[in-house]
């Protein structure tokens, strides 16, 4: 059976530009959650969010690519130039015809389809940029990284809520076991704090509100959580073939050994039990591992009331009395949720814990919760050594999606 | 692949042809408004230049399109906008739709 790697690891987040910023903020326990400053937050109730420090598009893209990339594409291009450059790949022409890309995302270019539609609603403007369709696109990011590094196999773009781009990485996967290709750049991205997006989501009130210390405004599986902050960026693995990465002499980071993908058919907003718990076994089932073999979980954990808790449920329905002895942690707690993103930067700190020894903390947890009674590894970091762990994407629409990483 | 500029494109002075300060204000804008979008000198641009040897594709058309209904406030039909393949037909496009403009309207 043909068996998935990764090398090569690429990230955009509130915690900053690259993963060595994403890995030093996460083992710092730090968070990048702030005051929205990218957008007009002048009708916003609580304007703060996970937003990417000092990205200016102009750093990575020539003068004339600008105006066809919105700030998601962006964001995707950035953290594929990272794990492309961190695999180490020169690939022939006919490799790249083995080479695929799938990146997620949640709400594509709604950055500019926000400005656009302000354009002509608000200022009347007498007509739209010819650029809006390509930038607002879904499948623009996967469009232009596929360009970039001329990578002519299967090429996708995922919209699953909050669980793209670990639906995406999943599905990646898949097309490698199956012989489809032997590389796959694949990740998600999403830059959702425009205005009229922002004010979409507090209107379903699950949003934190800011208060004195935007920092703190995050607490996932705390008694006092008060709702999800979002989040921006990209992540993007590189994703190998075991042989041919092997054959190559490539540094693997962790094996992608399983993934599950379920629906709860339930729900439109919440969450279900038994799809997610499904979801899981399928990971682990793929992956060959038992239940007991797991020790790090890097959780959906939104923050909200409902999701940790039915998360914690899910969790020991699994995992049964070894969900006790499991590292659960949240990361949103530090980036945000990131959308289409999320399962993408999640899968990174997943990797760090495996190869760095070091399980990133659930901040801002501050009381116990009866609902919550796992070991989320509040607020500080802990080294541990992790040999196999799963990441959860729980996304709205009832759509879970679960990787399961060991260490290579 | 459409090609890019290159140094072999003629200037001005080799086509022999009117230079900068010869042309008329509409001319000159339009000049001035490619060489921006393809980042040349305005020099290197003559009314005789074709998007082909400027390395304009149809990317590059649309949004020149809408930079010159920008620049002259006016709106280019599609079956105007597709005749539009040299300098020259442009500003001679340009002058037709100034032309048919309606006047502006009074609020």
């Amino acid at each position: 059976m043909r068996r998935v790697v990764i090398t090569g690891l690429g990230g955009v987040s509130a915690l900053g530009i690259g993963v060595p910023a994403l890995w030093d903020g996460l083992a710092a326990g730090r968070s990048g959650i702030r005051r929205v400053t990218i957008c007009d937050t002048s009708f916003l109730h609580d304007p703060i969010a996970g937003e990417v420090p000092a990205f200016d598009p102009a750093d990575y893209l020539a003068p004339d690519q600008q105006l066809l990339f919105d700030r998601f594409a962006a964001f995707a291009m950035v953290a594929a130039a990272e794990a492309w450059a961190g695999s180490g790949l020169a690939l022939s022409d006919e490799e790249r015809e083995r080479a695929g890309v799938i990146i997620g995302t949640g709400m594509g270019g709604v950055t500019r389809q926000d400005e656009g539609f302000r354009d002509l609603y608000e200022k009347k403007q007498p007509r739209s940029h010819p650029f809006t369709i390509p930038r607002i696109m879904y499948n623009a990011a996967a469009s232009h990284v596929s360009m970039k590094y001329g990578l002519g196999g299967p090429t996708l773009c995922l919209s699953t809520a909050c669980a793209s781009a670990s639906h995406a990485i999943g599905e990646a996967a898949e097309i490698i076991r199956a012989g489809r290709a032997d590389i796959m750049l694949t990740g998600g991205s999403d830059a959702p704090i425009a205005p009229a997006v922002v004010r979409a989501w507090e209107s379903m009130r699950v949003l934190a509100p800011c208060g004195d210390d935007p920092a703190t405004a995050c607490r996932p599986f705390s008694a006092d959580r008060q709702g999800l902050v979002l989040g921006e960026g990209a992540g993007i693995v590189v994703l190998e073939e075991r042989e041919h990465a092997m054959r190559r002499g490539a540094i693997i980071h962790a094996e992608l050994a399983g993934y599950g993908a379920t629906a709860d058919a339930g729900h439109i907003t919440a969450p279900g039990v038994d799809a997610p718990a499904r979801a899981i076994r399928q990971a682990l089932a793929q992956a060959g591992m038992t239940p007991e073999q797991v020790s790090y979980v890097n959780a959906h954990g939104t923050a909200t009331r409902l999701n940790d808790s039915t998360e914690t449920t899910i969790l020991k329905r699994v995992f049964g009395d070894h969900a006790r002895a499991l590292a659960v942690s949240s990361t949103k707690s530090m980036h945000g949720h990131m959308m289409g993103a999320s399962g993408a930067i999640e899968l990174l700190a997943t990797v760090m814990a495996i190869t760095r020894g070091i399980v990133p903390p659930t901040v801002n947890y501050r009381k116990p919760d009866p609902d919550c009674d796992l070991d989320y590894v509040p607020n500080q970091a802990r080294e541990m050594k992790v040999d196999a762990a799963i990441s959860n994407s729980f996304a709205f629409g009832g759509l879970n999606a679960v990787l399961a990483l060991r260490r290579a | 692949m459409v090609p890019r500029l290159g140094q072999n494109l003629k200037s001005v002075a080799d086509w022999g042809c009117l230079t900068m300060s010869e042309l008329d204000p509409l001319e000159k804008k339009v000049i001035e408004l490619i060489a921006q979008k393809k980042r040349i000198a305005p020099e290197s641009i003559t009314l005789d230049s074709t998007f082909l040897e400027l390395g304009i594709d149809s990317l590059d058309g649309m949004d020149l399109l809408f930079n010159f209904e920008e620049s002259f406030k006016l709106t280019i039909p599609d079956e105007m906008a597709q005749q539009m393949r040299s300098v020259r037909q442009v500003t001679e496009t340009l002058r037709t739709a100034l032309a048919n403009k309606p006047p502006a309207q009074t609020n």
